[in-house]
């Protein structure tokens, strides 16, 4: 579980900043510690759950200064103006300052949460084409998520990009730009293999743990 | 349900980056609100993407966090913070479909293109793909159509046969435009379908081109 190495967040709150403390606290009244203890692992989900019960500015200005830049570069690199790209990173975080109360972290990580809402901005932005989404499961997020699923659903996306880098730049290319628009549809399907080949392993993972708790959720229905 | 025909992955992952024509994602909405492996599969395809924007980084400029403070400060407090939603399907319609049709099935706008098939072309806002329901009476084929590219149809009631397989209700069909197919309801139920086309549908055999035009297929 712990075979890749953690993302290196150039941003990561500065120790010492009244934010490093506050943010300390959060980690250590949830018993995250495990998370903070390199310095580097930000407990997100801890974080937007301070959004959604306390409104809590400095957990929101936190995941802004993490978030909103990476947001930015995505609409930048999907076609965006720097301006464009600048007010929708805006929206996207009032969004997520808004929807707290929908983000599950036992499916997703909020890297995922915040990109596919990202994703809804571009599309509304550049394209002006609808996006249904699927009907809501039956059950939603619970208040009280199981941790050691949340954290399995952020180690997910931390695997998958560990794997993303570790592909030949040429294959890593042309997954970004699926995911920035630059591929049609027709190109995708036609990219013989999509070089999913080599991070097909850790999608897969990804995978069984959704499934598995799309099972055991439907199950307890 | 027992589906056996799922999405691909090429368009799970165009639908998780946003690439699909409307008519297609609407198609897509559809079938994984009613297949739990094609929804954890896209879910999947979220998380790549998920991992694609952690490795960005490009500067907010100055003031940019009060700027979006203000924003969040200027909304009226029932939209500051909105709760978990619930779309519900009504009946055999997916919620996704409920959306677009305004109703449950009763709702359906039906319009006749012979033979005892019916259509309903749903409002889309991008041009150049179109989506319509289709109810096929049991034991009917559809009528002999080709379309200039993609088609991708699922079942939501009845079944019918292509050439080579079966699609029950929850299963999709893709098809491309080297495909000249003649899907055949089965017996016993009423055949409704929601199909995506690329392109226009072209009818071969049922109706003269003008009067398709008449009808919007």
């Amino acid at each position: 579980m712990f075979d890749v190495a953690p993302p290196q967040n150039s941003d990561a709150p500065q120790a010492g900043g009244a934010y490093a403390v506050a943010q300390t606290k959060v980690l250590l009244r949830k018993g995250m510690s495990r998370l903070a203890a390199d310095g580097e692992q930000v407990d997100w989900t801890a974080l937007v759950f301070r959004v959604r019960d306390h409104h809590d500015k400095a957990a929101f200005a936190a995941l802004f200064r993490h978030f909103a830049p990476r947001v930015k570069a995505f609409l930048m690199k999907s076609g965006a103006s720097e301006a464009l790209a600048e007010e929708c990173a805006q929206d996207v975080m009032a969004t997520l300052w808004q929807k707290a109360a929908q983000f599950d972290p036992t499916r997703a990580s909020v890297a995922t949460w915040v990109y596919t809402i990202a994703r809804n901005r571009r599309i509304d932005a550049l394209r002006k084409a609808r996006r249904p989404e699927p009907e809501d499961l039956t059950w939603g997020p619970e208040p009280e998520p199981d941790q050691a699923d949340a954290y399995e659903a952020q180690q997910d996306t931390e695997r998958l990009g560990a794997a993303l880098s570790q592909l030949p730049a040429k294959q890593r290319e042309l997954i970004e730009r699926a995911y920035y628009g630059d591929l049609t549809h027709s190109e995708i399907a036609a990219e013989t293999g999509l070089p999913l080949g080599t991070i097909k392993s850790r999608i897969r993972l990804a995978l069984d743990r959704l499934r598995h708790q799309m099972d055991t959720k439907a199950s307890q229905e | 349900m027992k589906i056996k025909h799922h999405l691909s992955d090429a368009v799970l992952m165009s639908y998780a980056s946003g690439d699909l024509p409307e008519a297609f994602n609407l198609v897509v909405a559809t079938h994984v609100s009613m297949c739990d492996e094609c929804r954890a599969r896209a879910e999947t395809f979220d998380a790549l993407g998920g991992a694609i924007i952690e490795d960005q980084f490009e500067e907010m400029a100055a003031g940019s966090l009060e700027a979006c403070m203000t924003k969040i400060d200027n909304l009226t407090s029932a939209d500051r913070t909105v709760a978990p939603t619930v779309r519900r399907a009504r009946g055999i319609l997916p919620a996704p479909l409920v959306d677009y049709v305004g109703g449950g099935l009763e709702s359906v706008r039906w319009r006749s293109v012979g033979m005892g098939v019916k259509q309903a072309i749903l409002k889309t806002s991008d041009g150049g793909s179109s989506v319509r329901l289709l109810s096929i009476p049991a034991g009917a084929a559809l009528p002999n159509h080709g379309h200039n590219g993609l088609e991708m149809t699922l079942v939501l009631q009845g079944a019918f046969r292509d050439a080579e397989d079966r699609f029950g209700p929850g299963d999709v069909e893709m098809a491309d435009d080297t495909m000249q197919h003649t899907p055949v309801a089965e017996a016993g139920e009423v055949c409704i379908c929601l199909a995506a086309t690329e392109g226009k549908l072209r009818f071969n055999a049922l109706l003269p081109r003008m009067v398709q035009s008449l009808f919007r297929i």
